[in-house]
C-alpha cells in the first residue's frame, strides 16, 4: 500500500514538474524570440510578464469549445486526447536521476518509439475528422513527415543501442558513462546530428513546421480546433519537445552523469546532484529548439522529404556501420 | 495461469472471423484488413505456444511473420491503387479480366 | 483476477474484430483494427513477449495501418462499392466461413504441448527477452534474417515500379 502511494506521489511530481516546465517554456520561447527580433516579448502581466502563461491558460480554458457541423464528432473530440496521452505516457520510462524512474522497462527506448508511432494517429484523425481541406492537408503532411523521420530517428538510436548493448535507458546511460568520452555524441557525431534534425521534424517544429505552415495552410490540422482541445494539442507538442530533449540528453549526452575525464580535472563536480546535469542538458536542447525557430526559414515540403529520405536515412545507416565496426574492433 | 487452449481458441476465432470476412466482403480494402486480422490471430497462436512450450522459436517465427506482413501489405495496397486508377473501382467483383468468356453470365 | 482480465481481453477482442470487419467506412475499420492490435500487444505482454509486443505496435500501428489510412485517403473515403456490400451467395460462403472458424477453434484448442524447451520464464527473466530473442535469431536463423532483408527489399522495388506504371 505504501509503495503504491509512493509511486502515485512520484508520478504526480514528474507530471507536475513537466507541465510547469511546459507552461514556462512558452514564456521562454516568446522572450527569446523577442530578443532575437529586438523586441521585449511579453511584459504586461506580472513583473517582466512572468504571469503570462497563467493568463493564457485561464483565457484558453474559458473559451467556447466549437465542433464543426460536418465533422466526425467523436473522432474530432478524441484526437487531441490520443496525441496527449501517447506523448505523456513516455514520461514514465525516462530516468531523471540514478534512482528516479517511474517504470524501469527493459525496452524503454522501443516503448518511446512505439508510443510516438501511435500518437501520429491523433494528428491524422484531427486532420481527417475536421472535414476541412486545410486540416486534411496538414494532417497528411504531418503524418508523412513524422513517419519518414521516424526511420531516421530509429536508425540514429540504433547506433546508441548497438554500442550500449541494451534498450533500457538507465543502462544506456551507465554504459555511456563507462566509455572513454563519457558521451555518445562524440564518437557517434553523425548519429547525433541525424538525431537532432529528426527530433525537430518529429515534433513538427521549425524549420520543419510544415503541417501548421500558416502561410499555406492556415494552421494545418489545428485549423478547426478551438479552446481547450487546441490547448491539448499545444501541450502535447511541448511535452513532445521535452521528450525529445530527454532522449537526446540520455542517449547522446550522458544523462545525469558527466564524462569521467572532466571529473578527473575538476573532482568537486562529482558532488553536484545528477538531476542538475540532466536539467542543464535538457534546457540546452530546448534552447536550441527556440533558437532555430527564431533563426531559420521554413523548408518546402518536397525539400523536407528529400532531406529525410536521401540524406538522413543514408547518414543514419553509415553511422550504424561505423558503430558496428567500432564495436567489432573493440575500440 | 490461463490454460493454453483458451489462447489458442481466441486465436482461432480471430483467424476464422478474418477468413469469413475475406469470403463475403466485396470491398478490397476490407479484404486486405481481414488479411491483417488473420495474421494477427496466427501471431497470437505462435506467441502463446512459444510461452507455454518454453521455447522462444515461436516468437522468432512471429517476428518473421510481422516483417513479411509489412512487405505484403505494401505491395497489396499499391496494387489496389493501381487497379483503382485503371478501373475506378475497388469492388472485388469487378476483377474478372482473367475469367473465361461464358455464354450466359 | 487474471481470469477476469483474460475474459475482458477475449470479449473485447472479439467485439473489436467484429466492429472492424463490419464498418461501412474503411477509416473506422482501420481505427478498430488499431485498437485490436493494441489489445494483442497487451496479450503479448501477458505471454512474456515484451519485445514482440513493442514491435507489434511499431510495425502494425506505426507502419501498416498508416499505409491503410493513406490508401483510403488517396481513394477518397466516399469511393465505396455502391449497392451490394457482400459478394454473391453470402449465405453459403458465410456457412463455409463459420464452419472453418469452428474447425480452427476445435483444432487449435486441442493442441497439446508435447515437449518443453529450455527457455523457461526464469531463464528469460535472467538474460532478458530481447537478448534471448536476438541470440536465437542471429545464431540459429542467420540465413532467414538475410532472406527477410531481401523479402523486404523486393516489395520496396515492386511498389516503386507499380507507382511508376500507374503514373
Amino acid at each position: 500500500m505504501i509503495e503504491l502511494i509512493i509511486i502515485f506521489i512520484k508520478t504526480a511530481v514528474v507530471f507536475g514538474v513537466v507541465l510547469a516546465h511546459v507552461a514556462y517554456t512558452t514564456y521562454a520561447e516568446r522572450k527569446i524570440i523577442g530578443r532575437a527580433q529586438a523586441r521585449m516579448g511579453p511584459m504586461e502581466v506580472g513583473p517582466y510578464g512572468l504571469l503570462q502563461p497563467i493568463a493564457d491558460f485561464i483565457k484558453i480554458f474559458f473559451k467556447e469549445d466549437i465542433v464543426p457541423m460536418n465533422a466526425e464528432k467523436v473522432l474530432f473530440q478524441i484526437a487531441p486526447l490520443i496525441v496527449l496521452v501517447f506523448t505523456m505516457i513516455n514520461l514514465t520510462v525516462i530516468p531523471f536521476d540514478r534512482n528516479f524512474i517511474l517504470a524501469d522497462l527493459n525496452i524503454g527506448l522501443l516503448f518511446i518509439l512505439a508510443s510516438a508511432s501511435v500518437a501520429v494517429y491523433g494528428i491524422i484523425l484531427a486532420g481527417w475528422s475536421s472535414n476541412s481541406r486545410y486540416s486534411f492537408l496538414g494532417g497528411l503532411r504531418s503524418a508523412s513527415q513524422v513517419l519518414s523521420y521516424e526511420i531516421a530517428l530509429g536508425l540514429s538510436l540504433a547506433g546508441v543501442v548497438l554500442s550500449a548493448g541494451s534498450l533500457n535507458l538507465r543502462e544506456i546511460v551507465i554504459a555511456q558513462h563507462n566509455t572513454v568520452f563519457g558521451v555518445y555524441a562524440i564518437p557517434q557525431i553523425i548519429g547525433f546530428i541525424v538525431f537532432v534534425i529528426s527530433a525537430f521534424a518529429e515534433t513538427n517544429r521549425a524549420p520543419f513546421d510544415l503541417p501548421e505552415a500558416e502561410t499555406e495552410l492556415v494552421a494545418g490540422y489545428l485549423t478547426e480546433y478551438s479552446a481547450f482541445r487546441y490547448a491539448l494539442f499545444f501541450l502535447a507538442e511541448y511535452v513532445a519537445m521535452y521528450i525529445m530533449a530527454f532522449l537526446c540528453a540520455l542517449c547522446f549526452l550522458g544523462g545525469w552523469t558527466i564524462p569521467k575525464f572532466i571529473i578527473d580535472i575538476l573532482p568537486f563536480l562529482e558532488k553536484v546532484p545528477g538531476i542538475l546535469w540532466f536539467a542543464i542538458k535538457v534546457y540546452a536542447f530546448i534552447f536550441l529548439y527556440i533558437w532555430v525557430r527564431a533563426t531559420l526559414p521554413r523548408y518546402r515540403f518536397d525539400q523536407l522529404l528529400n532531406i529525410g529520405w536521401k540524406v538522413l536515412i543514408p547518414a543514419g545507416i553509415v553511422n550504424l556501420l561505423i558503430v558496428a565496426f567500432i564495436k567489432r574492433l573493440g575500440l | 495461469m490461463i490454460p493454453l487452449e483458451w489462447y489458442l481458441a481466441l486465436a482461432g476465432l480471430i483467424f476464422g472471423m478474418g477468413a469469413l470476412s475475406i469470403l463475403i466482403n466485396r470491398n478490397l480494402i476490407i479484404v486486405l484488413i481481414s488479411l491483417e486480422v488473420m495474421l494477427a490471430g496466427v501471431n497470437l497462436a505462435l506467441v502463446a505456444l512459444s510461452h507455454y512450450m518454453n521455447d522462444i522459436r515461436g516468437q522468432v517465427l512471429a517476428l518473421f511473420s510481422i516483417a513479411v506482413a509489412a512487405g505484403s501489405v505494401a505491395v497489396g495496397l499499391s496494387l489496389l491503387i493501381a487497379n483503382f486508377n485503371l478501373r475506378k473501382s475497388i469492388d472485388i467483383e469487378d476483377l474478372r479480366e482473367l475469367r473465361e468468356e461464358q455464354g450466359n453470365d | 483476477m487474471i481470469y477476469l482480465i483474460f475474459a475482458y481481453f477475449c470479449a473485447s477482442m472479439i467485439g473489436i474484430t467484429l466492429m472492424a470487419l463490419t464498418r461501412k467506412n474503411p477509416v473506422h475499420s482501420v481505427l478498430w483494427l488499431l485498437l485490436l492490435f493494441l489489445h494483442i500487444a497487451v496479450l503479448y505482454l501477458f505471454l512474456n513477449a515484451e519485445f514482440l509486443a513493442v514491435v507489434q505496435v511499431i510495425v502494425y500501428a506505426g507502419a501498416i495501418l498508416v499505409m491503410f489510412l493513406f490508401t483510403v485517403f488517396l481513394l477518397g473515403a466516399k469511393e465505396l462499392p455502391k449497392g451490394k456490400r457482400y459478394t454473391d451467395l453470402p449465405e453459403g460462403k458465410a456457412l463455409i466461413g463459420l464452419s472453418l472458424t469452428g474447425v480452427f477453434i476445435g483444432a487449435f484448442s486441442s493442441i497439446t504441448t508435447a515437449w518443453k524447451g529450455k527457455y523457461t520464464i526464469e531463464y528469460i527473466e535472467k538474460i532478458g527477452n530481447t537478448k534471448a530473442l536476438g541470440v536465437m535469431l542471429f545464431n540459429e536463423y542467420p540465413l532467414a534474417v538475410f532472406l527477410l532483408g531481401i523479402i523486404l527489399l523486393i516489395p520496396m522495388i515492386a511498389v516503386a515500379v507499380i507507382a511508376w506504371r500507374a503514373k
